[in-house]
């Protein structure tokens, strides 16, 4: 195997942000870094199996028809890839049966979920416990948020990070779990790994605008217990060079935008543990 | 089989929607309802088992965490107590997404494609809890919840919905005959009913034109060709229709390349202008270009979808606005919608295609506090912003585009036709296959594609209906839905087909449909040859007619080589997008359109293009005179301030802004809220196309129509003004900076209905003459342009036309993105500089209105000043030596020091004794007049002497200094203080107006 670092990005039926996406993965040091239709990869032009880490970018799937993410968490399931007919589910299924990664942003958060790539209790990669639906505000809104990275959890992309300053942009983003017993699990697990934070003291907080949709708990991103498969709805691929930031005209800030970090987590985690 | 399936939230679940709906029905309606429930309803016809209906509830249509659903009624299962049930649907044939991709989820589940006899429709319902009467729940349904233009509604009391047990199945299915026809009309009949058919048509052709066209058809040579096709001497209603499209006010700007007698009554002057387009727009860009010589960065100019101008080496930009305003008045967010996603198909179908990376949307509305009585068919202010709001959010966010530059502006004439402008930037490599990305040809012999949406009944006459007022009989089809999610689709799908070089030429299909995409790229090669029966239809039953004007949205026409056409095609089948050959490019000289091998249509392309004699109109200027403003003898400064910042045309449009995505693309710079709190007003746009360069583009606008009042002249001369100066705040030069004119008028044809013609008319060309003396003496070429002359509603005698108004965008490139810079205070000890000069000009100002008058003192350009006031102002910024920069316009230096202060969460402490003035005597007249050309920068004290020596001779004066205690203070005149504020009270003043 080569010692590449390859990172996908899969465009097509409403995904948006593949370009900025791409952009991260090449900061963060992937070598190769395609973005790929899902037409492609329903042609078998492109493979799951040939990558790292795939990157489900924000976007609009279908429009956010019958729920964001929920018809094209439905294309994920019944496509098949042509010729051939291997249910593209299988491919995906093996790439994280392979130990590789997964980061979902914002409509690829609501992707995961509603595929039930996550919360992934017991590596079950198929059954919804967690959804994400309207804001309280009924809104969609864009916005940048402070986020605390809760210590000691198993996510891969944001080891060593404690606060964190991105973008939102949706009108679903309210955590949902299915039953109280989840949201413990979740907790025990330590599978919140973000959570919207007070501007003042840092901590986390139910108070419009900090918390921008009502998430119980602040709740703004979680990982799969192994901690390789991340959904946010914060966007970090808006947050790449110190010009994104709202206040870059007032403030001392490092070049580099808060985003590449969170790659440069996966990327480095790839070098180590994957080639 | 006919079955519903009832989708809705788990009763634990807040239903956000069902409360914004309760918060607007108390607001908008001040009606008091306890609660609303809300229930999405999916009708499915097919041919499916109750298993596979099963499958489709619990899997695609249903979230099993959030949401439960029942395939008889869900409120009953979740026995939710309520009142009253509204159901609303669309009507037979109106653009349904969501039913659209609830039909691909259920071909995907039964791995077969639906049939035309099957598909899935959606409709919304709301469930009340109130002491309501039937009345006013018929007023929630028809004044709220639904647009019974497209849209139709079911009520139900709490006995009777349980009686029906829920509400019955019904698909909204066209229903139409297929039999063809196409009927012939006779000319040959009196002018009156020339007039009639062209009325009774909405065909909007006057009588000379009807009489041109009868002409035609008379000429013996036109005659005896017909014969030989088939067609007799009568014109069909395909005929009829592409003339009536092509020649439209809409589609032929027939105002602007009118010749037309002009009378200024003040100096006597007469003169006759051959087209006002070609002297006062294309003209001062061909002069601006040649003073470029070399460095002429224009690309593309006036000829295209949108203008393309160079951005670096190897990139283009191409940029167009437009307006949707008239099916905006019917239907606010389908109006909207399709405004936005319209105007992303012209400069994606400039040249050969650009990506497109910026959306700007400019809104003109009456107030949403509105309290009069509306006249018919008008809509409720409130009701068309918040629809084109959200027709604009969907359309951009779904896009993936992030709108970056806007305003909203008010007055009470914008009820009878709400302006909604929408513009598109677009970004090309300069090269495509080889060949420079701006040019385009059709050959003959290529073939005619379609590609996209299919055709149906939607957008019938909207090129027409566009071009007359709104009266009783416009038509319910000119309103269209957009589809973003099909149109982005499309888009990947021909981006790549762009790079492979799998086609020769690309145009959008807007107004007139097929009738002017094809027709206009036929003018390439000479004519062309249209098969109509070969195009896909969105249900059965469309004529011949219907079908070649049809606006329906998200098609694009390309003209594809024959050795290229079967890849073209098979990449089209990969990404799923539907193409279609309809035909032949050909130079035969004929506009050819057949039905089923029959011709239906053969015209002389250049009859049709051509044909139409230049309209001669007469214009007479005299000017109005208001009377003089009234002054109050002792104002209180403080408490007009923070009138002013709370106005409609001042205060913060943050509710708006929010709702758009404007940092999609990764791109963002400069965004429209900025400063300590990103709450401040930004006055541009500034972002990064290319995430690996440091090169990027300021996007910005200029729109006063409040001065129309006085001089459409200082109105135009203004707004251009307006826009470069926003631009050069924030960081642009002029030397690589392009404009958009987009003038909206009200009817300036004197008629009947029109007596005010000549001066209308007249106002037109002041505007145009200042536009051509600011292009030229700023050295800002225009590069593309619209015009929509028919802004008047005219129902029972009562007529309203909006106020003249010419919107001016600019984008121009800025060679580092680092060097950009935003109008919020930085750090207390920065001095304050006001650049140029104060005048007497409170005509037409805010605080004119605010005192309830208009004056005569309008705001006057001097553009050679100002160009090296903004030339010198660039430098200084290039230079790193300005902290903040902030234009000052509605409401002048006092709201503008406000904003710059509060949005840097710090104080401003000024002495209007230090600005430079001429002729002001007066606080309040220094304070709040505004003049043009005037700017509020805040710069380092180290900074300071090389920033004073670089605007040597720019009319830059030193009059303040950034304090650290957030409160405005000013001095007055007389050296006394005569305005303490704080700056937090200002903000709330600012931000409290629409905050809905």
């Amino acid at each position: 195997m080569s010692k590449q670092v390859k990172a996908l990005v899969i465009t097509g039926y409403g995904t948006n942000c593949e370009m900025e996406m791409a952009h991260a993965c090449r900061l963060g040091g992937a070598d190769q870094v395609d973005i790929v239709h899902m037409s492609e990869l329903l042609h078998g032009e492109y493979r799951l199996d040939d990558y790292h880490l795939l990157n489900l970018a924000g976007g609009f799937l279908d429009g956010d028809d019958l729920g964001a993410g929920q018809a094209g968490a439905h294309r994920w399931r019944y496509a098949t890839v042509k010729p051939g007919g291997e249910p593209l589910r299988d491919q995906l299924y093996r790439f994280i049966n392979d130990g590789k990664l997964i980061l979902g942003v914002c409509n690829g958060f609501q992707l995961m979920v509603k595929l039930g790539l996550l919360p992934g209790f017991e590596r079950r990669y198929d059954h919804r416990l967690v959804s994400l639906t309207h804001n309280d505000s009924s809104r969609f809104e864009d916005r940048w948020v402070r986020l605390r990275v809760e210590p000691d959890t198993p996510c891969v992309f944001t080891q060593g990070l404690d606060k964190l300053y991105f973008p939102v942009r949706h009108g679903e983003g309210k955590f949902v779990c299915a039953g109280e017993g989840v949201c413990s699990l979740l907790q025990e697990n330590k599978q919140v790994v973000l959570r919207y934070a007070d501007g003042e003291t840092g901590e986390p907080t139910m108070a419009y605008p900090a918390n921008p949709n009502g998430s119980p708990g602040g709740i703004a991103g979680i990982c799969d217990p192994s901690g390789r498969l991340f959904g946010l709805m914060p966007h970090p691929e808006a947050y790449l060079h110190r010009t994104n930031h709202p206040r870059w005209t007032r403030e001392e800030l490092p070049e580099e935008g808060q985003g590449v970090l969170l790659l440069k987590n996966g990327v480095n985690f790839i070098r180590d543990n994957l080639l | 089989m006919l079955a519903r399936i009832e989708v809705g939230l788990k009763t634990r679940i807040n239903d956000s929607f069902g409360q914004a709906t309760r918060k607007r029905i108390a607001a908008d309606l001040q009606l008091a309802v306890e609660e609303v429930r809300t229930i999405k309803v999916f009708t499915v016809e097919a041919d499916i088992t109750p298993e596979q209906l099963q499958a489709a509830a619990a899997g695609p249509y249903c979230d099993p965490v959030t949401q439960d659903y029942a395939l008889d009624s869900l409120a009953r299962r979740q026995e939710l107590a309520f009142d009253w049930c509204i159901e609303v649907g669309y009507r037979p044939g109106v653009t349904d997404n969501e039913g659209r991709t609830a039909s691909q989820a259920l071909a995907l589940l039964l791995g077969r494609p639906l049939n035309d006899q099957e598909a899935v429709y959606t409709s919304m319902q709301y469930l009340l809890q109130g002491e309501l009467t039937r009345g006013q729940v018929e007023i929630i349904a028809a004044k709220l919840l639904a647009n019974e233009l497209i849209e139709r509604f079911t009520i139900l009391d709490h006995r009777e919905f349980v009686d029906q047990g829920g509400v019955p199945a019904h698909a909204p299915r066209v229903t139409g005959g297929d039999q063809w026809r196409v009927a012939e009309i006779d000319l040959n009949v009196s002018d009156e009913t020339l007039l009639q058919i062209s009325r009774d048509g909405v065909l909007a052709l006057g009588l000379e034109e009807m009489q041109v066209i009868r002409d035609h058809l008379a000429d013996p040579p036109v005659i005896e060709q017909r014969r030989g096709l088939g067609l007799g001497e009568k014109i069909t209603d395909v005929e009829l229709e592409v003339l009536a499209q092509s020649w439209s006010e809409h589609c032929k700007h027939k105002i602007f390349n009118a010749q037309i007698s002009y009378e200024d009554t003040v100096s006597g002057e007469k003169t006759v202008f051959h087209s006002l387009f070609d002297t006062f727009i294309r003209a001062p860009t061909a002069e601006i270009r040649r003073q470029m010589g070399d460095n002429d960065w224009c690309l593309s100019v006036f000829k295209d979808n949108a203008g393309v101008i160079r951005f670096t080496q190897d990139w283009n930009i191409a940029f167009k606005v437009e307006t949707h305003n008239s099916p905006s008045a019917l239907d606010p967010y389908g109006g909207a919608l399709t405004g936005i996603v319209g105007v992303n198909r012209d400069p994606f179908g400039t040249g050969m295609g650009a990506k497109l990376i910026a959306n700007t949307d400019v809104f003109c509305f009456a107030s949403p506090f509105y309290e009069d009585p509306l006249p018919a068919r008008l809509l409720h202010p409130k009701r068309i912003l918040e629809g084109v709001r959200q027709g604009v959010e969907h359309g951009g966010n779904k896009s993936g585009i992030p709108t970056v530059n806007g305003s909203l502006v008010f007055d009470s004439r914008f009820a009878g036709k709400p302006l909604v402008f929408c513009g598109t930037v677009g970004i090309m490599p300069t090269l495509v296959g080889g060949q420079p990305s701006e040019h385009k040809k059709a050959n003959p012999g290529d073939l005619i594609v379609m590609t996209g949406g299919r055709i149906g009944k939607d957008g019938i006459h909207g090129a027409t209906f566009s071009s007359e007022e709104l009266h009783e009989g416009s038509p319910a089809t000119a309103v269209q839905i957009g589809d973003p999610i099909t149109q982005k689709r499309m888009f990947d799908c021909l981006l790549k087909a762009r790079d492979l070089g799998l086609y020769s030429c690309i145009t959008d299909n807007g107004a007139g449909g097929l009738s002017s995409s094809v027709g206009e790229m036929a003018e390439d090669t000479g004519g062309f040859e249209l098969h109509l029966d070969k195009a896909p239809l969105k249900y059965p039953g469309l004529q011949p007619w219907e079908i070649m004007i049809s606006e329906a949205q998200e098609r694009m026409t390309l003209a594809v080589p024959p050795a290229r056409i079967q890849e073209f095609l098979a990449l089209c089948r990969r990404m799923e997008v539907e193409a279609t050959v309809l035909g032949t490019f050909t130079d035969s000289g004929k506009f050819h359109v057949l039905y089923q091998e029959q011709t239906v249509a053969c015209l002389d392309m250049d009859f049709v293009h051509h044909g139409l004699p230049p309209m001669q109109l007469t214009a007479r200027w005299t000017p109005p005179i208001h009377p003089e403003l009234e002054l109050p003898a002792a104002p209180n400064l403080g408490e007009e301030l923070h009138g002013l910042l709370g106005r409609l045309n001042v205060c913060s449009k943050e509710y708006v802004v929010r709702q758009y995505d404007h940092e999609v693309q990764g791109g963002s710079v400069v965004k429209p809220l900025t400063g300590a709190e990103n709450d401040g007003p930004s006055d541009a746009a500034v972002i990064r196309p290319q995430l690996d360069a440091s090169e990027g583009l300021v996007i910005a606008h200029g729109i006063c129509p409040k001065y129309s009042d006085i001089d459409t002249y200082h109105m135009a001369a203004c707004a251009v003004d307006e826009a470069i100066r926003n631009a050069v705040a924030t960081g642009a030069g002029l030397d690589h900076m392009a404009g958009l004119d987009n003038f909206c008028w009200c009817d300036p044809v004197q008629s009947e209905k029109t007596p005010d013609g000549p001066y209308k008319l007249a106002q037109l060309v002041r505007a145009n003459q200042a536009l051509a003396a600011c292009a030229v003496a700023f050295g800002v070429p225009c590069i593309s342009g619209k015009d929509s002359m028919k802004n008047d509603y005219m129902m029972n005698n009562v007529k309203i036309s909006i106020p003249p108004t010419l919107l001016f965008s600019v984008v121009a490139k800025i060679a580092d993105v680092n060097k950009a810079v935003t109008m919020d205070a930085k750090k207390s000890g920065d001095l304050v500089y006001l650049l140029g000069t104060t005048y007497d000009e409170l005509g037409g100002s805010e605080y004119a209105a605010r005192l309830g008058g208009i004056g005569n003192n309008v705001p006057k350009v001097n553009p050679v000043a100002a160009r090296r006031r903004y030339e010198a102002l660039h430098q200084a910024m290039t230079r790193g030596l300005v902290a903040s920069a902030h234009d000052l316009s509605d409401g002048g230096l006092g709201v503008a020091a406000a904003e710059c202060a509060f949005a840097g969460n710090l104080g401003l402490d000024i002495d209007l004794g230090l600005a430079l003035a001429e002729g002001v005597y007066r606080d309040d007249v220094l304070l709040f007049a505004e003049s043009a050309s005037r700017l509020l920068v805040t710069v380092a004290p180290a900074d300071a002497d090389e920033f004073e020596q670089t605007m040597a001779g720019a009319e830059c004066s030193r009059i303040g200094v950034v304090t650290s205690e957030p409160v405005l203070r000013v001095s007055g005149l007389n050296g006394e203080t005569v305005l303490v504020e704080r700056t937090e009270d200002l903000k709330r003043s600012w931000q409290h107006t629409l905050a809905f």
